[in-house]
């Protein structure tokens, strides 16, 4: 082995200048070249403050939001510096606790909502950031969101269908809403008005 | 399953099997001195790192010589990422003064990143500088890629030698593995993916204003960027799986849109599939390959259907509780919990399958949170030894020791002498087949035994009961199958486990190319035989079966009363609504 210590220090020495240096320069300067928004995070800016990233989830508790996902990050939710799912097993009575709580909650802001909840709404994602909701997700909500900012649900209904993509190409991934530009739609409506 | 789940599925096996193709073909061309026309503008940087190197690409190797040059490579790949994190503290492009790793962790992710395993004790976000994360961790993706493929190349070339001593050139195969194949698909891949909305920069973690300030007075969400595309690429390309973030592809910033989720998943299992059609290639008879291949396609094809059945089924908790739970064009109903709404249970399911089924192990959803049976099929792919596609190179010299071990028992069974390939298949190559099979069992196995009898090891499990014991079965099957994927939920970052796993992806993967190599030596030295009347033929349906009959016995038989303990139980437990 001694004989080919000396050709394995030289590949590791210029296969890591090659593979963990130039390549990903190159890319990084490709990229940014290529997709300046995308390769920074894709930030979203609102009166020329940085508020989110299209891709990542914010945590929403006001009524006048609509919510979105649950998220298992600590120490707060969607903390977009150490994501987390929360990998509660199927039977673990933890989850069991934690999904009727949201359920209350829904509800609670909710009153006399009778439908029932999507699943997706009330089960915390893979990342802790997931950006989107089902759109039965956001139509659930819609009477919440009319209510507590004295709009006409369809107003209210036709935004988020407005906001609601189908599946890729009409076959890859689920049919979602992005909550982070739904709410500032929603907020930018109640400005113009 | 719904029409859109049969529908995603059938596109994703297509372009599999499209994509493979003409890639395997080439790759052939590369293993075999016949560069294509149009790849020869690399061939004066091939030359250029031989003479860097002081590598002299025209000598062969002997079997033993090939694999002490593979040995020294990887040591000293193991050393370089070890040192990374234990001084990166002091080191340049650290903007989030991420601090030294402690000794434990840092061994952890230096054998699992040289392994190919690329199991992850730590949070790439919290944990990781910049620097580590290329320099490192990219590094030996690439790297522990082209050992796997380089041994793939070693092995199948010694069957189309005539009692010969050497089996090829470990540089040349490594040097042309990165050069030729994964770098270019990577630096295509990587483009892919930011435009898609993967990041990709040098600069700090970035601070925004909330929409809505969190109640307990938090009014920033700081978002961890990095070059996160660079490694994703290689990441899925090379069968490594280890992820820039914690929550690997599940991240938006890795995983942002279904497009780029289809693109990462195609590229799981891509140059595993392909190098089947190389296989076929290299030996002469494409039916060869394609006998294996169609062995892969269809395991992976059932056990894929079994897990998006039992992940759509869901949680009968969930139904107990009144919620929507059915698939429709609004909502993907199922088990969401650890899930993502882009890729909903679908995407979830072919990504669980083909991470499990090659030895990639990246995550879009969380597999702990995964019903019993969901979380039975990518347990029982990584237990089944990683062959069903398998690593880049491990996988298939995987399964051609499987295929070794079918002629040799159909050999017993039938009368015929047992040959492959028109290699006699004898004693010692038997024997060191049953070493490559038995050894990783072995890890799983006696590893769980471990943690399971001692108090470091319950002190790790995240969730009560029954599923706890399938969180440490599943971690042993992962690090001793060098996968790396996790029911995540086990605390792994403590020097017990650090230290039992860092063991299992040890024996894994070294324990496995060696006898690999050994009987790469002794084919190549063997005369061919020529083909007769008494020869079993390995290119029929009836060899498919045969092949499917040994993988499945081996590990139904070795595995079958662990899994009756964890998921199996679990799963009775759970339709029948005992909490």
């Amino acid at each position: 082995m001694i004989k080919e210590l000396k050709p394995a220090l030289l590949f590791l020495l210029v296969m890591t200048l090659l593979t963990g240096g130039i390549y990903p320069s190159l890319v990084t300067g490709l990229a940014q070249w290529l997709f300046p928004f995308q390769s920074h995070g894709s930030i979203l800016k609102s009166h020329g403050k940085a508020v989110g990233s299209a891709w990542v989830g914010q945590s929403f508790t006001d009524p006048r939001y609509f919510w979105g996902r649950p998220s298992a990050t600590a120490p707060m939710p969607y903390n977009a510096a150490a994501s987390s799912g929360s990998n509660q097993g199927p039977r673990n009575p933890a989850l069991e606790q934690a999904v009727r709580e949201r359920i209350a909650a829904l509800k609670a802001a909710a009153p006399g909502q009778t439908t029932p909840i999507p699943v997706d709404l009330v089960t915390a994602s893979a990342s802790g950031l997931d950006p989107h909701i089902s759109p039965a997700s956001a139509q659930w909500q819609v009477p919440r969101v009319a209510r507590t900012r004295g709009l006409p649900e369809l107003v209210v209904r036709d935004l988020v269908a407005h906001y609601s993509e189908g599946r890729t190409f009409g076959l890859l991934g689920e049919p979602r809403v992005n909550v982070l530009t739904l709410n500032l739609a929603l907020d930018q409506y109640g400005h113009e008005q | 399953m719904t029409l859109n789940a049969l529908l995603q599925i059938t596109l994703y096996l297509a372009l599999l099997l499209l994509l493979a193709w003409p890639l395997g073909i080439t790759m052939a061309k590369i293993y075999g001195d016949a560069i294509p026309p149009w790849m020869r503008w690399i061939t004066p940087l091939e030359r250029g790192i031989y003479r860097l190197c002081g590598i002299r690409p025209d000598q062969e190797m002997s079997w033993s010589r090939y694999a002490l040059a593979m040995l020294a490579l990887n040591l000293l790949g193991l050393l370089t990422v070890y040192l990374l994190q234990r001084v990166q503290s002091w080191l340049p492009f650290n903007p989030q003064a991420m601090a030294n790793i402690t000794p434990d962790s840092a061994l952890n992710t230096a054998i699992s990143f040289a392994s190919n395993t690329n199991w992850q004790g730590y949070g790439g976000e919290t944990t990781m500088s910049y620097l580590t994360q290329m320099c490192g961790l990219t590094v030996q993706n690439f790297l522990s890629a082209a050992t796997g493929m380089a041994v793939l190349a070693a092995l199948m070339r010694a069957f189309t030698r005539r009692e010969s001593g050497v089996i090829g050139n470990f540089w040349v195969d490594m040097t042309r593995s990165i050069l030729y194949i994964l770098l270019p698909l990577s630096l295509l891949l990587s483009l892919a993916l930011v435009g898609q909305g993967v990041v990709q920069t040098f600069e700090p973690y970035r601070s925004v204003h909330l929409v809505q300030p969190i109640e307990k007075g938090a009014t920033e969400q700081v978002i961890a960027l990095g070059p996160t595309a660079s490694q994703v690429a290689i990441k899925q390309l090379g069968t490594n799986g280890g992820g820039f973030f914690n929550v690997n592809s599940a991240h938006p910033l890795e995983n942002p849109t279904p497009f780029s989720n289809i693109l990462e998943m195609l590229s799981i299992l891509l140059i595993p599939a392909a190098l089947c059609f190389t296989f076929g290639s290299i030996v002469g008879d494409h039916r060869q390959g394609i006998v294996i291949l169609a062995a892969m396609t269809l395991v992976f094809t059932a056990l894929l259907i079994l897990c998006t059945s039992a992940e759509q089924a869901g949680n009968p908790l969930f139904q107990r509780l009144g919620l929507e739970v059915t698939a429709s064009d609004t909502t993907p109903g199922g088990n969401m919990e650890g899930k993502e709404v882009r890729f909903g249970i679908v995407n979830s399911a072919i990504w669980a399958t083909a991470t499990t089924a090659a030895s990639n192990g990246s995550v879009n959803a969380m597999h702990d949170s995964f019903t019993p049976l969901g979380g039975l099929v990518p347990m029982g792919l990584m237990q089944l030894g990683e062959v069903i596609f398998g690593g880049v190179g491990s996988g298939l010299y995987g399964m051609i020791i499987f295929a070794l071990v079918a002629v040799f028992v159909s050999g017993l069974m039938i009368g015929r002498t047992p040959e492959y390939l028109g290699k006699k298949v004898e004693a010692f190559e038997i024997k060191m087949a049953s070493v490559a099979i038995l050894v990783p069992c072995l890890a799983v196995l006696l590893g769980t035994a471990i943690a399971v009898a001692s108090e470091s090891g319950r002190a790790g499990i995240a969730n009560p009961g029954i599923h706890g014991f399938s969180e440490i079965l599943y971690a042993f099957s992962s690090a001793g199958n060098n996968n790396g994927s996790a029911f995540a939920g086990l605390s792994a970052n403590t020097p017990f486990y650090n230290m039992m796993l860092g063991i299992a992806m040890l024996l894994a993967r070294y324990w496995v190319i060696i006898p690999v190599l050994a009987i790469a030596g002794s084919l190549a030295a063997k005369k061919t035989i020529p083909l007769s009347a008494g020869t079993l033929p390995t290119h029929t349906p009836l060899f498919v079966v045969l092949l499917i009959g040994t993988v499945i016995i081996v590990g139904a038989l070795t595995f079958l009363p662990a899994l009756a303990l964890g998921p199996i139980v679990e799963h009775v437990l759970m339709i029948n609504g005992q909490g």
